[in-house]
C-alpha cells in the first residue's frame, strides 16, 4: 500500500511539467484573446505600425516580427559557422587533452548570463560599431546579431559535438581505407552522416536567439519600425515585451497585445522545439541509435 | 537422500511481448541439494531461474502462466508481495554487484530494510555472514572500507555473504564465476558446496564441468525447454535425450 | 599537393572558430574584469546604494540575488528530482510518459521572457503574491525545472541496474532500494545539476522584471512578498535608467564582474565535477 502511495506520489508531482508548460500555454491564450477583439489578426500581425500608446493606438507588429528575424538571421550566421566549425575542430583536430580544456571553455561561455552580454554589447561593441560605420548609434540589429551570435555559438557547438560523436568510427576507417585525406572524409562523410544532428543544432540555436530577452532588449537600439539595413535601431519582440511590460496597465489593450507578442514567440519557439525534436530522432534512427 | 522438495513448478509458460521464452517447464528442486541448470546462451536458463524470486516482474512487457511454489506456497498469487518472496530467496548475480557503501553496510542492508534496528543483533550477523561466506579473515579490519575497493573475486563472496545475512532459505545463483578467475571460481565452488547443508541452492551455469563438480541435480534447457532433468550423475554418464548428450559431449553450445 | 593545400585550408579555418569562440569569452571576462575589478571595495559589497545610484555599494542586489536563487532551487529541486525519479524508476514506458517527456523538452525551449509574463499573470496577480521574492522564485522555479529534471534523469541512468535489482533481491521494495542505494549513489549528479542551474538562475533577468525585482530598496527585504534588488537586474537598470549615466555604469561594471564571478565559478566547480564524474563512469 505504502509503495502504491510512494508511486502515486511521484507520478503527480512529474506532471507539474506539463502543467507548467499547459499553464503557460492558457495564460498566453487567455490574456491574449481580448486584443483580438480590437484588432483582427491580420491586421495586428501585418500591421506595419506599432504606437501602442498613441491615442487611438495602433498595434501593428510586423516591425517587431521583423526585427526579430533580422536578428535572428544575423544571429545565425555568426553562431553557425562558429559553433558547428568549433564542434569539428574539438571533434575532429582536437586531442583528448585539448579537448578536456576546450570543452569546459565553452560550457563556460554558455554559463555567462545575457544581461552582462547585454552590458558587454553596450560598453564595448556599440562604440566600436559606432566608429567603424560612422554611425549616429551602435545600437543597432547588427550588434545586437552580434552579441546573440556569440551567445548562440556554445549552444550549436555542444549539440553539433553531441551529433559528431554519434557518427561511428567505422564510417571514417572506411573512408580513410578508400585513400581520402582527413579533410575529405569529414566533409564528405563525416558532416553528410551528422547532417541532421548538426540541423538540429542550428534550429536549437536560432530558438534560442528568437527567444533571447536581455541582450536585445540592450542593444537592439529599441526602434519600433521596419528595418531596411542591419545599421539600423531595431526592436525584436522580446525587447518589446521586456520594455513595455512595466508600464502597461494590467488589463489594458497594451497590456493584452504584449501577451499576443508572446503567445506568437512562444509558438515560434514550440514549433522549432519541436521541429528538432523529429530531425534529431530521425538522426537516431537512421544511425541506428534508440529513439 | 533427503527427498524433500523445497521448489517446483508446474506448466510455466513465459512471454518478454510475443516471444516465448519458456515452455511447459515442471521442475523439483530438492531440499539442501544443488540444482544446477546447463544450457547453451539464450535457452532461458537466466529467465528461468529469476522466476523463483519474481525478478522478471521488473522487466515491463512480460507475461507467466503456471505455477510456482515454495514449500506449499503458490509464489505467483497476487495476494503475495514479491518482497515477502525475495526475503526468502536470495540470488546472487553474474556480475558482482555490491553496492557503493562500505563492507558492513552492504551485508547489514538486508537487515535493516527489512526492519532490524538493534545493533549488537546486526553487528554478529554481518560477522557470522561473513564467516560462512569464507570471506571474514580478509575483510574483518576493514569493514568500514568502500566495498567497491575489494576484488572481483571478494565481491562475489561478499554479495553472497549479503544474501545469508537476510534469513533466507534459498539462494539462486545466476553465472555467478562469469566473470571471475579460476582461482577465485574455485573458492565459490567450495563455498556452494558448504552452503548447501544449510540452505537450497540453484545454480545457473554455461560451465558443464561447475555443473558436474558442484551439483546434486541437473536441469538441461534449450530454447526454452527443459529438455532433460536428472540426478547430475545420471546427465553427465546417461543422458536420456541425443539433444542432451550432443551438448554434454560438446557439439554444441 | 592541391588535396593536402586545401585540407590545411579547412583545417585552418576550424580553429579559427574554435578559436573566435574562446576569444570572445576572453574578451569578456577581460573587459568585465579589468574594469570590474576597479570599482569593487569593501563598501561596494557590503553597503546599500546612496546618491541615486552613484555611490555606495550594491550589498542589497546581492543579498536579493541569494534569495532569489534559493527559493527558486527550493521550489524547483525537490519537483525536478520527483519528476526524474518517476521518469526513471517508476514509469513503464507509455503515452503518458512520453508526453511528459516532450513537455519538459518544451519547457525548456520557452523563451524567458515569457516565463516572466506567466509568473506575472499568475504568481503576481492571479495569486496576489505581489511584485515579490516569492513570485520571482516561484517563477525562476519553473524555469530551473526541465535543467534539475534532466541533470537528475542522467545522473540516475548513470546508477547501474545490477545494484538495484540486488537491492530488491534482498527483500528490500522498490521505494526503499530508490531511498537507500539508487538516491545516495546518484547524488554527486544531482548535485552538480543543481549547481549548474544555481548559475544559471542567478544570472536570469526577464523573469524577474515585472515579478520581484525593484531598481532601489532603502534596505534589506522584509519577508518574501517583498520586492527585491537584483545583481542582474541591476546591471540592466543601470544602464538604462536613473539620472548620471556616466557615474552608473561604473556601479553596472562592479555589479557585472560580482555576477560574472559569482555565475562563472559556481558553473566552472559545476563542469569540473561532472567532468570527473564522466570519466569515472567511463
Amino acid at each position: 500500500m505504502k509503495e502504491k502511495l510512494y508511486k502515486l506520489i511521484f507520478m503527480v508531482l512529474a506532471f507539474a511539467s506539463l502543467l507548467f508548460l499547459l499553464g503557460i500555454v492558457f495564460i498566453l491564450f487567455k490574456e491574449s484573446l481580448p486584443i483580438f477583439s480590437k484588432v483582427n489578426i491580420g491586421k495586428f500581425i501585418f500591421g506595419r505600425f506599432w504606437y501602442p500608446t498613441y491615442s487611438p493606438p495602433e498595434f501593428g507588429i510586423l516591425p517587431l516580427i521583423l526585427a526579430s528575424a533580422w536578428v535572428t538571421l544575423g544571429a545565425i550566421l555568426v553562431c553557425v559557422p562558429l559553433g558547428v566549425g568549433s564542434a569539428l575542430y574539438l571533434n575532429e583536430l582536437a586531442g583528448p587533452k585539448q579537448r578536456a580544456i576546450l570543452k569546459p571553455l565553452v560550457e563556460l561561455l554558455a554559463s555567462v548570463p545575457s544581461v552582462v552580454f547585454g552590458f558587454f554589447g553596450m560598453v564595448i561593441v556599440t562604440p566600436f560599431l559606432q566608429k567603424v560605420f560612422n554611425l549616429p548609434t551602435g545600437l543597432t540589429a547588427l550588434n545586437a546579431s552580434l552579441v546573440l551570435g556569440v551567445m548562440a555559438t556554445p549552444t550549436v557547438c555542444s549539440i553539433a559535438e553531441d551529433a559528431l560523436n554519434y557518427v561511428p568510427k567505422s564510417f571514417r576507417e572506411a573512408s580513410f581505407a578508400l585513400g581520402a585525406d582527413r579533410w575529405q572524409t569529414l566533409t564528405q562523410v563525416v558532416i553528410p552522416a551528422a547532417g541532421s544532428g548538426i540541423s538540429t543544432a542550428i534550429i536549437l540555436g536560432m530558438s534560442r536567439a528568437i527567444g533571447e530577452t536581455m541582450t536585445v532588449l540592450m542593444v537592439a537600439g529599441g526602434a519600433a519600425v521596419i528595418p531596411h539595413t542591419f545599421l539600423e535601431p531595431v526592436r525584436p519582440m522580446t525587447a518589446a515585451i521586456a520594455a513595455e511590460m512595466g508600464e502597461a496597465p494590467v488589463g489594458s489593450s497594451h497590456y493584452h497585445a504584449l501577451f499576443a507578442i508572446a503567445l506568437i514567440l512562444f509558438l515560434v519557439t514550440f514549433i522549432f522545439n519541436i521541429i528538432a525534436e523529429i530531425v534529431s530522432r530521425r538522426f537516431r534512427i537512421k544511425l541506428g541509435l534508440s529513439g | 537422500m533427503d527427498k524433500k522438495i523445497k521448489m517446483r513448478t508446474e506448466g510455466v509458460n513465459f512471454f518478454y511481448g510475443r516471444t516465448q521464452a519458456l515452455k511447459n517447464v515442471d521442475i523439483l528442486i530438492h531440499a539442501n541439494q544443488v540444482t544446477a541448470l546447463i544450457g547453451p546462451s539464450g535457452c532461458g536458463k537466466s529467465t528461468f531461474i529469476r522466476l523463483f524470486n519474481r525478478m522478471n516482474e521488473l522487466v515491463s512487457d512480460t507475461s507467466l502462466s503456471g505455477n510456482i511454489y515454495l514449500d506449499d506456497l503458490e509464489i505467483n498469487s497476487s495476494q503475495i508481495d514479491p518482497v515477502d518472496i525475495r526475503k526468502r530467496v536470495g540470488m546472487v548475480f553474474q556480475k558482482p554487484n555490491p553496492f557503493p557503501k562500505s563492507i558492513f553496510d552492504n551485508i547489514s542492508y538486508g537487515l535493516r530494510v527489512n526492519g532490524v534496528k538493534d545493533a549488537n543483533f546486526i553487528e554478529e550477523r554481518v560477522e557470522a555472514s561473513l564467516k560462512k561466506a569464507a570471506i571474514w579473515d580478509e575483510v574483518k579490519n576493514r569493514l568500514n572500507d568502500s566495498a567497491l575497493k575489494l576484488s572481483g573475486g571478494q565481491q562475489q563472496r561478499l554479495c553472497i555473504a549479503r544474501c545469508l545475512a537476510v534469513d533466507t532459505e534459498v539462494i539462486l545463483f545466476d553465472e555467478p564465476c562469469a566473470s571471475l578467475d579460476p582461482i577465485s571460481t574455485a573458492k565459490i565452488e567450495e563455498l556452494i558446496l558448504e552452503l548447501k547443508k544449510d540452505y537450497t541452492i540453484v545454480i545457473v551455469t554455461h560451465n558443464m564441468q561447475q555443473a558436474a563438480r558442484v551439483s546434486d541435480y541437473t536441469g538441461f534447457f534449450l530454447l526454452g525447454e527443459l529438455i532433460e532433468f536428472g540426478k547430475t550423475q545420471d546427465i553427465f554418464t546417461a543422458p536420456q535425450d541425443k539433444r542432451t548428450e550432443a551438448y554434454i559431449t560438446g557439439r554444441f553450445g | 599537393m592541391k588535396r593536402k593545400y586545401i585540407q590545411n585550408l579547412g583545417f585552418g579555418g576550424l580553429f579559427l572558430c574554435m578559436f573566435a569562440t574562446l576569444f570572445f569569452l576572453g574578451l569578456i571576462i577581460f573587459f568585465v574584469g579589468a574594469r570590474g575589478a576597479k570599482v569593487i571595495s569593501w563598501e561596494f559589497l557590503t553597503q546599500i546604494p546612496r546618491c541615486s545610484m552613484t555611490q555606495g555599494g550594491v550589498a542589497p542586489a546581492i543579498v536579493g540575488t541569494l534569495y532569489i536563487t534559493l527559493g527558486a532551487i527550493l521550489f524547483s529541486l525537490p519537483l525536478g528530482v520527483a519528476c526524474a525519479i518517476y521518469l526513471c524508476e517508476y514509469s513503464p514506458k507509455g503515452f503518458m510518459v512520453n508526453i511528459i517527456r516532450i513537455s519538459i523538452n518544451n519547457l525548456a525551449g520557452v523563451p524567458s521572457v515569457v516565463f516572466g509574463l506567466f509568473g506575472l499573470a499568475v504568481f503576481v496577480k492571479f495569486f496576489g503574491f505581489g511584485v515579490s521574492i516569492l513570485s520571482g522564485s516561484l517563477t525562476l522555479g519553473i524555469l530551473a525545472l526541465p535543467l534539475i529534471i534532466s541533470s537528475t534523469q542522467e545522473a540516475l541512468l548513470a546508477v547501474p541496474q545490477s545494484i538495484r535489482e540486488a537491492s530488491l533481491s534482498l527483500g528490500a521494495t522498490k521505494w526503499e532500494t530508490i531511498k537507500r542505494i539508487v538516491l545516495p549513489a546518484a547524488l554527486p549528479g544531482i548535485l552538480t545539476g543543481v549547481i549548474l542551474s544555481i548559475g544559471r538562475v542567478a544570472g536570469e533577468t526577464a523573469p524577474i522584471l515585472f515579478t520581484a525585482a525593484a531598481f532601489y530598496m532603502r534596505g534589506y527585504p522584509k519577508s518574501v512578498f517583498s520586492e527585491v534588488m537584483a545583481l542582474p537586474y541591476h546591471i540592466y537598470a543601470l544602464m538604462t535608467e536613473g539620472v548620471h549615466p556616466d557615474r552608473q555604469m561604473a556601479i553596472a561594471y562592479g555589479c557585472s564582474f560580482i555576477l560574472l564571478f559569482l555565475v562563472l565559478s559556481i558553473s566552472g566547480i559545476a563542469i569540473i565535477i561532472r567532468q570527473k564524474q564522466r570519466i569515472q563512469h567511463g
